[in-house]
C-alpha cells in the first residue's frame, strides 16, 4: 500500500453514495445526511455483514426447493407432466438449439450457485480481516453485483410460455411451486449484493497499515 | 478558477484528486480500478434524445403483442402485461409482481424520471428534487430487466417451437430497440452533470468549485 493512500473514512470524510459528495462528519458522528442531496450518509453500509449473510442463508435455503420442484407443468387429455430447471434445460438440447440449453444452464443453475459461493467468500475474508488480493476480491463483487439479474432468466421463460400455451383442451402449461423459489433465490441475492459493502474489504489493510506508520 | 475536485471511490473508500477530464475520457481508482467519473460528451443533450427515444419504444413494446402462436387451427397472442396476467391468475401473485416490476414498472419509472431530471436541469439550479428523482432511479435501475426478458422471449419462442407455430410480434422488435437505447443512455448519461445542476438541500446553488461539505 502507497503510504499517501487515505480512505475518507480514516480522514473522517463521508461520501454519499448517490451523488458523490464528500463530506466532513461533524464530531463524534458516525452518520449524517448528505448537504447536497439529502441521503442517509455512513461511513460504512450499517449491519452490513449480518444483513448480507441472512440474505445469502435464504437465498441458499430456496435454492434448494428452487431445483428440485418442478417450474413448468404440461397438461394434455392424455398426460401431464412437470419439468424442474434441469429438466428444461436438458429439453431445450437439441442440434440447432443448443446454445439457448448452454445459456439458461449459466444463468439459471450457474450464476445463482457462484453467487452465493462469492457472496459467501467475500463476507468470510471480510470477517476474518484478510488482507490479501482486495483488488480482485473488489473486481469478484463488482461481478457478482452486474451479472445477478441475468438469473432471472427463467422466470421470464416461464412467464411468457405459461401466457401463450393456454390452448384448453388441447394442452396448456402452468407454473410450477419451483418458479417462487427460484425467483425467491434472485432477488434475495440481488439484495445481498446491495447491502454488501465493498470498502469493508478494504478496511483492514487500512487498519494494519495505521499501526506500522 | 476550477479546482479539482475531492472524491473517494464508491468500491474502497480512497480518497484521490479528480482531474479535469476532457469529453470522452474517464478515470479510474488508483487502488482498485473502480470507474470513478466518466465526462462524457454533450452528455445531457444526448441522453435527453436518447431517452425520448426509448420513452417511444417503450410505448410500443408494451401496447401491440409480443408473442403469437397457432397450434390446430386456434391462435393465440400475448403482450407482456398478458404475461404478468396469467402468471397471477394460475396463483403465482409474487411471480407475477416480480414480472410486473421487473418488465414494466421500473423501465417506466425509469425512463419518465430521467425525461423529468433532463428536463428539469436545462435551467439550472434544478430544484432539489430533481435529485431525490435521480436516487429513486438508481434504486430502481437493477430491477430493471429489459434485456434479460428479451432473452427469455427467446428461449420461450424456441420452447414453444415445439409445440406450434410461433409468430413473432412487433413489439419485439420495440423491445430489441428499447435495448440498444437503454445501453446508449447508460453510456452517454453523466451523473455529476445532474449533480451540478441540482440546488443543495442545505440552501447552497448547486457549485461545483466547493470540494467539501459539512454532514450536518
Amino acid at each position: 500500500m502507497s503510504p499517501a493512500w487515505r480512505s475518507a473514512a480514516q480522514l473522517g470524510l463521508l461520501n454519499c453514495e448517490d451523488c458523490r459528495l464528500l463530506s466532513r462528519a461533524a464530531p463524534g458522528m458516525h452518520e449524517g445526511r448528505c448537504p447536497r442531496c439529502g441521503a442517509k450518509l455512513h461511513f460504512r453500509k450499517p449491519n452490513s455483514i449480518q444483513r448480507t449473510w441472512a440474505l445469502v442463508i435464504a437465498a441458499a435455503i430456496c435454492y434448494i426447493p428452487a431445483n428440485l420442484f418442478p417450474v413448468m407443468t404440461t397438461i394434455t387429455p392424455f398426460s401431464k407432466s412437470s419439468d424442474t430447471i434441469m429438466e428444461g434445460v436438458v429439453l431445450l438440447w437439441s442440434p440447432s438449439s443448443w446454445p439457448l440449453s448452454v445459456v439458461v444452464f449459466i444463468a439459471s443453475v450457474t450464476i445463482p450457485l457462484a453467487k452465493l459461493i462469492a457472496l459467501s467468500y467475500l463476507l468470510i475474508t471480510v470477517q476474518r480481516g484478510s488482507i490479501k488480493s482486495n483488488r480482485e476480491r473488489t473486481r469478484l463483487y463488482r461481478m457478482v453485483a452486474f451479472i445477478g439479474r441475468w438469473s432471472m432468466l427463467d422466470v421470464f421463460v416461464d412467464t411468457f410460455v405459461v401466457a401463450l400455451v393456454q390452448l384448453q383442451p388441447l394442452m396448456s402449461v402452468g407454473p410450477g411451486p419451483g418458479v417462487l423459489f427460484f425467483a425467491a433465490v434472485v432477488v434475495f441475492t440481488m439484495i445481498a449484493a446491495e447491502t454488501f459493502d465493498p470498502r469493508l474489504i478494504w478496511n483492514q489493510s487500512e487498519v494494519i497499515y495505521g499501526r506500522h506508520s | 478558477m476550477v479546482f479539482a475536485t475531492l472524491i473517494a471511490c464508491s468500491d474502497c473508500d480512497l480518497v484521490q484528486r479528480l482531474p479535469i477530464l476532457a469529453p470522452g475520457e474517464s478515470a479510474r481508482c488508483p487502488r482498485c480500478g473502480n470507474v470513478v467519473a466518466s465526462k462524457r460528451p454533450d452528455s445531457l443533450n444526448r441522453t435527453l434524445a436518447l431517452t425520448v427515444a426509448a420513452a417511444v419504444s417503450f410505448l410500443v413494446a408494451n401496447a401491440v403483442p409480443m408473442l403469437g402462436l397457432s397450434a390446430a387451427g386456434r391462435e393465440a397472442s400475448t403482450t407482456v402485461l398478458g404475461g404478468v396476467q396469467v402468471m397471477w391468475e394460475q396463483g403465482q401473485l409474487a411471480v407475477s409482481a416480480i414480472m410486473l416490476l421487473a418488465a414494466v414498472i421500473a423501465p417506466a419509472l425509469d425512463i419518465f424520471l430521467m425525461l423529468v431530471i433532463l428536463l428539469a436541469v436545462r435551467r439550472p439550479p434544478a430544484p432539489n428534487w430533481v435529485g431525490m428523482l435521480l436516487r429513486f432511479c438508481h434504486v430502481i435501475r437493477p430491477w430493471r430487466m429489459v434485456e434479460v426478458m428479451m432473452l427469455g422471449i427467446l428461449v420461450s419462442l424456441i420452447k414453444i417451437a415445439e409445440l406450434a407455430t410461433v409468430i413473432t410480434g412487433v413489439a419485439m422488435w420495440a423491445v430489441a430497440a428499447l435495448i440498444v437505447l437503454l445501453a446508449a443512455i447508460s453510456s452517454s448519461f453523466d451523473p455529476d452533470e445532474v449533480w451540478l445542476r441540482v440546488a443543495w438541500t442545505e440552501g447552497k446553488a448547486g457549485r461545483h468549485d466547493l470540494p467539501l461539505g459539512v454532514a450536518p
